[in-house]
């Protein structure tokens, strides 16, 4: 008996080498750059800024609550974001209410970009400092948000929302909210 | 020549490394909790530099909303509790102990322990074994002389 087990004790490190490749394999998969989102199951943080298009109008809270919709994170400095205005111009088309989040911009190429590009923004707050981002823990644009009616925070995009990434992570979600499926072409 | 020229130019990129940032602060003990605070998060775009390396947009924000929160009067935990509730967890580079992170807490010890454990059995291993050698002929000591024995006798009764 005794002989036995000492014998299975030779084959501890190889159990233990098995499992640590196991672990290691199954992080293989995981994208290092995707942080655990903080705020899912909040409501949307409470500001105070002014419209894109008019700076004389100062949009808070209030002007995003009420309905479902997305809040798209953008920026003419950013890349990723022309690759994914087309895909926000078809949702808007389909009827999905979009409010754009201008951020760390100008108002100038802004406009420019909306006018070049089409507008798929019902509108668009104006975040020149950043601040609003830090509230909504952004690090990096495009992001996009699904809010609920009650400005509950339901899911966040990091990165550009793709057919694929629409039918992945929002297309249920939004019907489950809305009754609708409003659908990006080349989805899988 | 060249050489003096070259370890200049070193210098003077230090300087201006140094002098990149110079941060005001309404009273000079905040300065030291500013430069921990900034060492202890970690820049939520880069994957291993915290807010005092980092020179992302996003670092400089979040240094700047760091210093803006320390004039505010915020203690050092209320401040990383409003970083955390926006960037989550990630952004603490001490994670706090919980049920996700008490596994790598404890991992030090636990090795330690485990470490300890199997020196102490080599050492005591080794020390019996030395105890027990007494060449024989055919450079088998007795106890496997024994064993060597007993095998080829259980192989011969098989047969």
């Amino acid at each position: 008996m005794n002989k036995i087990s000492s014998r299975l004790a030779l084959f501890l490190p190889l159990g233990l080498f098995a499992a640590l490749s196991l672990v290691l394999l199954m992080g293989l998969d995981k994208d290092p750059t995707e942080l655990p989102s903080a705020l899912v199951g909040e409501r949307f943080p409470a500001f105070a800024l002014p419209d894109l298009e008019n700076q004389d109008e100062i949009l808070s809270r209030a002007d995003i609550e009420g309905e479902v919709l997305l809040v798209n994170v953008w920026a003419t400095w950013c890349f990723a974001c022309r690759i994914e205005h087309p895909h926000l111009n078809t949702l808007a088309e389909q009827g999905v209410k979009i409010i754009g989040l201008n951020y760390k911009d100008q108002r100038k190429p802004a406009r420019l970009w909306l006018l070049e590009r089409g507008n798929p923004y019902a509108f668009n707050i104006f975040d020149a400092e950043g601040s609003l981002g830090i509230d909504l823990g952004v690090y990096g644009a495009p992001e996009t948000y699904l809010v609920d009616a009650q400005g509950i925070i339901r899911h966040r995009r990091v990165g550009v929302v793709d057919p694929r990434i629409w039918a992945q992570e929002f297309s249920q979600l939004y019907y489950e909210l809305t009754g609708e499926r409003p659908e990006l072409s080349g989805a899988p | 020549m060249i050489r003096w020229g070259l370890l200049l130019l070193i210098f003077q990129a230090n300087l201006l490394l140094a002098s990149a940032e110079i941060v005001p602060f309404s009273d000079e003990s905040l300065r030291p909790r500013y430069q921990q605070l900034i060492e202890e998060l970690r820049c939520p775009k880069c994957q291993n530099q915290n807010l005092a390396d980092s020179n992302s947009p996003i670092s400089q924000d979040l240094r700047e909303q760091v210093r803006r929160l320390l004039e505010e009067d915020l203690t050092d935990a209320e401040i990383k509790e409003y970083l955390k509730s926006r960037y989550s967890e990630f952004i603490l580079y001490r994670p706090e102990v919980n049920q996700n992170t008490w596994l790598l807490w404890a991992a030090p010890v636990l090795f330690l322990i485990i470490g300890i454990l199997v020196l102490y059995r080599l050492y005591f291993n080794s020390a019996a074994s030395a105890r027990a050698v007494t060449p024989e002929k055919n450079g088998l000591d007795s106890h496997n002389q024994q064993r060597l024995d007993e095998l080829l006798q259980e192989n011969r009764d098989q047969q």
